[in-house]
């Protein structure tokens, strides 16, 4: 591992995107769009702020998968990745230059999607906004990380988008969102447990309610660091020097 | 001198087909080595084997004195595969520049790659909107990175025009002259003649491994061509 190598590689994805104007633009400012939409949709403060928090930390998550399994892809398919893994580039060198890159156009969307609930749309938290920042980050590199290792099973860009619905949807139906987590049947919540993108909401939530850093935050951004760490884990194994 | 390539009854198989069929070859350093042979014969397997990405059913490569594929050989051998693999959405210096910093060759070397393939004028253009030839003068540009003293190069002079293509076998015989030793492939057969050796490939076994001359002696003919159908109709016949 380089830390020349991993800066070089973060360096190239942004240059990447940067050279897709249209891309940018969307990453930076559907988000916002979206949370300008929700508030005319509920018009009731109260309800607006419990939507609208969740949302804040759901939409990374979506957008970074779907284009970090895209980016990925391409990476397989045009014969850079393989290239890539005959040079003295580590797997990790790889892996932590997409999460760099992708981070840091998250917290860009972040800040200007949480910019625009507070100080455009009025929306109430009790905790600080740079936690809700953080948060949001979190979730857009669990978002890559899950990104990149479903990438390896997608064979076409087609295939790549699908696995968005597969992915990510049973973690927004049981995330808390649509109904509370404790109103859940036994089994469904023992799903619910098992995804990570609960705990992102939930962090979402106590940041909303409670003034101070609870328990509770910290151990949920635990989980989703700890989901992050497994899924780069797993992404790890499908980066193979020798294929048949 | 040591061989810059030894490979010694390689067997391979790709999708439960075995394509290589325990092939022997050695290649000598400072050398243009020719990989020739026609289309779906096995030279790209043989490729891959060489830089380490193909998985090998038996036999053994050794390439600059390791084991193909090992940590220590990342630095020393550059490999452009047969379709060009350089980022579309990128534009040749970035590509350029990217590549060299992860050999740890620098940006004055990446401006010089490019120079040297003749995309000067390009260089600033998204390799997207380049020509197919331009796209592998890019791709081949940034295996040149980094001095490698072995140059695995696939197909790397498809659908250039006569001019570039003389121009690119002038470069492989000063990079050679120089001391890297070059394994590049081609179905054209008339560029054999610039090779110092040859490997022909054929349906996975090596049908004849010589210098261009003695090959042309041994078909009793000048013509390249020619000489590969007789090559091969002898082959035929003693199988
Ligand atoms: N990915 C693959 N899966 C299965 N078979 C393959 C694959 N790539 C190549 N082959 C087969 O291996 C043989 C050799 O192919 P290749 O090495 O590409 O030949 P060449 O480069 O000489 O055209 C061919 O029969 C081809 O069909
Ligand atoms: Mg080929």
């Amino acid at each position: 591992m380089s830390p020349t190598i991993t800066w070089a590689t973060a360096k190239r994805v942004l240059t990447q995107l940067s050279h897709d104007h249209r891309t940018v633009a969307m990453l930076v400012l559907v988000p916002s769009l979206l949370m300008v939409l929700l508030r005319f949709v509920f018009d009731e403060d109260e309800i607006f702020d419990r939507i609208a928090l969740p949302l804040l930390g759901v939409f990374p998550l979506i957008i970074m998968f779907l284009v970090t399994s895209v980016a990925m892809l391409r990476e397989r398919t045009s014969g850079t990745l393989e290239r890539l893994l005959t040079t003295p580039l580590h797997k990790l060198d790889l892996l932590l230059g997409y999460g760099i890159a992708f981070a840091l156009a998250a917290a860009l969307q972040a800040g200007v999607a949480t910019a625009t609930a507070y100080l455009l749309l009025g929306m109430n938290t009790r905790g600080a906004w740079g936690w809700v920042v953080g948060v949001a980050v979190s979730n857009a590199v669990l978002g890559m990380a899950l990104g990149l290792f479903v990438s390896a099973f997608a064979r076409s860009e087609f295939q790549a988008v699908q696995f968005m619905p597969l992915i990510v949807l049973p973690q927004l139906l049981t995330c808390g969102l649509l109904i509370a987590r404790d109103q859940m049947a036994g089994w469904l919540g023992a799903i619910s447990n098992a995804l990570p993108m609960s705990y992102a909401v939930e962090a979402l939530q106590e940041i909303g309610e409670q003034a101070e850093v609870t328990g509770t935050l910290v151990r949920d951004l635990t989980v989703v660091l700890g989901a992050t760490v497994i899924a780069l884990a797993l992404g790890a194994l499908t980066l193979r020097r020798r294929s048949g | 001198m040591e061989a810059a390539v030894e490979v010694a009854d390689l067997v391979v198989s790709r999708g439960g087909k075995e394509v290589l069929h325990g092939l022997s070859a050695t290649v000598s350093q400072s050398s243009v080595t020719g990989l020739l042979g026609p289309s779906g014969g096995g030279k790209t397997t043989l490729m891959r084997c060489l830089v380490g990405v193909q998985i090998v059913t038996g036999g053994s490569v050794r390439v600059l004195g390791e084991p193909a594929g090992s940590v220590a050989l990342r630095k020393r051998v550059g490999y452009v595969t047969q379709s060009p693999s350089v980022y579309a959405d990128l534009t040749v210096r970035e590509n350029a520049r990217y590549f060299s910093s992860v050999l740890g060759a620098g940006d004055t070397t990446a401006d010089q790659v490019i120079v040297d393939v003749g995309l000067k004028e390009q260089s600033a253009q998204l390799v997207s909107t380049l020509s197919g030839g331009q796209r592998a003068r890019a791709s081949l540009a940034c295996a040149l990175l980094g001095e490698p003293e072995l140059l695995i190069l696939d197909e790397p002079t498809v659908g250039l025009d006569p001019v570039l293509r003389e121009e690119l076998w002038e470069m492989f015989a000063a990079l050679a002259a120089a001391g890297t030793t070059i394994v590049v492939s081609s179905h054209v057969m008339d560029e054999a003649g610039r090779c110092d050796r040859i490997l022909l490939l054929r349906e996975g076994n090596l049908v004849a491994d010589d210098t261009p001359d003695a090959l042309r002696r041994a078909a009793g003919t000048e013509d390249l061509d020619q000489m590969f159908l007789t090559l091969i109709r002898q082959r035929a016949e003693v199988a």
